[in-house]
């Protein structure tokens, strides 16, 4: 009986899981969308050194993001690392991620009047939780220098 | 105090190196925000509280690092990058580093 009650739990939460994190991945993913269209205007650059002029004023600007993982993602992940291979749901989990990390960014710069951002650098690290099973969420940090143009 | 992480400023000159500063700060979940994150770990999602949390922590690294470089004489810190690292279950360290300069 208890061993039935554990199933059923389980089929629960594997729908709950699902459904919910569907949802989540797609509005997330129209809201990110959206958001880099509105913020195209700012363009990010990894190179380490600025343009020599015509650099008014500089910021560092930093963005980031803790982002959980869903049930149901949690065990197709357990079952897929049995055979190794990608794993897709994670791969976007942190997609989502380091891209609203660099929206957050963006955001922060746009706030500066600044429309140019240099130095770009992510941090990924993902959260040990009290329970050894409970891992599964990722925080990605994206940092950089904001210029003023002249 | 100037904060970058970039190694060169455009249009100011180093006048003097003054060495490596450093902040860093070790911060713990609250309970109440660990429970919830439990409870998102089903639904997925974004964890609000955590990443609150990670940007104080953020904030007092980067302060500590100033009042270091503050310390020596510096006006500026430059090459800045941030480290964060897991010391025991549910405490994360922010580390904040850079160059301690003297810019004219």
């Amino acid at each position: 009986m208890a061993d039935f009650l554990d199933l059923i739990v389980f089929v629960i939460l594997m729908v709950v899981g699902y459904t919910a994190g569907r949802m989540a991945e797609r509005r997330h993913y129209r809201s990110i969308l959206a958001r880099e269209q509105e913020l195209g205007g700012v363009m990010v650059f990894s190179n380490r050194f600025p343009p020599l002029s015509g650099v008014r004023g500089q910021a560092l600007v930093a963005g980031s993001v803790v982002i959980s993982e869903d049930y149901f993602k949690r065990v197709v992940s357990g079952i897929q690392s049995i055979f190794g291979g990608r794993l897709r749901s994670y791969e976007s989990l942190l997609d989502r991620a380091r891209r609203e990390a660099v929206l957050r960014m963006k955001e922060e710069a746009r706030g500066k009047g600044s429309r140019m951002i240099v130095n770009v650098k992510f941090q990924t690290f993902s959260i040990p939780g009290r329970n050894p099973r409970s891992y599964g969420a990722v925080e990605v940090m994206a940092y950089g220098t904001a210029l003023t143009q002249a | 105090m100037l904060i970058s992480n970039l190694e060169i400023i455009p249009g100011s000159r180093i006048v003097k190196h003054l060495g490596l500063v450093q902040g860093s700060t070790v911060r713990s979940k609250h309970v109440g925000k660990d429970i919830m994150a439990g409870l998102k770990n089903i639904v997925g999602g974004e964890l609000k509280g955590y990443t609150d949390l990670l940007k104080e922590a953020r904030q007092e690294a980067t302060d500590r690092m100033v009042q270091q470089a503050k310390g020596i004489g510096a006006n500026a810190v430059l090459n800045v990058r941030f480290s964060t690292s897991s010391i025991t279950q549910g405490a994360a360290e922010m580390l904040a580093y850079g160059t301690a300069v003297v810019l004219e």
